[in-house]
């Protein structure tokens, strides 16, 4: 296998990644949108908190994107 | 993929206006990029300074508009940070307005996208982090370490833990840089491999002028999702400023 085969496989590979940040963020909307029908009237205070989760779990996902577009578009 | 109506990356190209010259091997130049972060500064100072300056006790809708920037900043920094944290408020007002209006201006068509450079984000990033090490250590003197020691910890754990909070500390520029770089580059390049399909397709004949349809709706639909994320993203970034400026203000947690 040539080295640039090899390096658009691992940017394909690297992508994976980003399933585990959809399943995490998935989640956490998930789970907020679910105590927030429960009882509405503490669900705006929570919402800050649920965009910061959201925005943690998604960076994880955004490194793979990076090391996918690395081995895209740089070397 | 070097045509550059079709390949996605032309829109991120960094070309020289004009050129000062170069000082120790280091050109000094205009470039696009710098063009739209004055445009961006002129732009909020404009909307800003317009829409107070005939301040009312009823406030016009610009006003209004301006007022409302202003409380959701403020409200963030106070539930995150406390009255104390109140003191970082034009600090934390400038990242929102500047992070803000530059997501927002690059999604007009041709425009730059600033935060879509990684060096950008990683100075804003470092600007926020730099801040909080920085007045932490004035603040609270060396009790600032303690940051990376949470309190009641058992002490056979605690190496360990304290170990973590280090690294996640030190990750904490990188993720805050990379993740506004990554939405924004995503975003964009995803808009910009749509728009291409579209060019493709309408150069292959009648036929493609009507399946052109399908990947412009998306294109269409797509914008509408990046004014979301521009937002999303700009606030996200101002949350976790506060966040880590609670740090700052209280280190033991």
């Amino acid at each position: 296998m040539d080295a640039e085969a090899a390096r658009m496989i691992g940017a394909g590979i690297a992508c994976f990644g980003m399933a585990g940040a959809a399943i995490a963020v998935g989640n956490i909307f998930g789970n907020y949108l679910t105590g927030a029908l429960r009882n509405p009237s503490a669900a705006p205070s929570q919402f800050t908190n649920t965009l910061i989760g959201a925005a943690l779990a998604e960076g994880l996902g955004i490194f793979s994107l990076v090391i996918a577009f690395l081995l895209i578009f740089v070397g | 993929m070097t045509d550059p109506a079709i390949d996605p990356l032309h829109q991120f190209h960094i070309v020289n206006i004009f050129s000062l010259g170069k000082v120790g091997g280091v050109e000094f130049a205009l470039t696009n990029s710098a063009v739209f972060m004055i445009l961006i500064v002129v732009l909020i100072s404009a909307f800003l300074i317009l829409s107070t300056s005939g301040r009312g006790l009823v406030p016009t809708r610009w006003q209004s508009a301006a007022e409302m920037m202003y409380e959701i900043v403020a409200n963030t920094l106070r539930s995150s940070a406390g009255t104390e944290g109140m003191k970082y408020f034009p600090f934390v007002f400038s990242i929102f307005a500047f992070v803000l209006t530059a997501n927002l201006v690059g999604l007009v068509p041709y425009f730059f996208t600033v935060t879509s450079h990684i060096i950008i984000t990683l100075a804003l990033a470092l600007l926020v982090i730099l801040t909080v090490v920085v007045t932490g250590f004035i603040r609270n003197g060396i009790g600032f370490l303690k940051v990376f020691v949470p309190s009641g910890l058992p002490m056979a754990i605690a190496p360990f833990i304290t170990f973590i909070e280090i690294l996640s500390f030190l990750s904490r520029p990188v993720s805050l840089s990379l993740r506004l770089f990554g939405n924004m580059l995503a975003g964009h390049l995803v808009l910009k491999v749509f728009a291409g399909f579209v060019v493709s397709l309408t150069a292959a004949g009648v036929g493609g002028w009507f399946a052109g349809i399908l990947p412009l709706g998306m294109t269409v639909a797509l914008t509408a999702l990046e004014f979301l994320v521009a937002v999303l993203q700009a606030y996200v970034f101002t949350i976790l400023t506060c966040v880590y400026i609670n740090d700052a203000i209280h280190p033991s947690h």
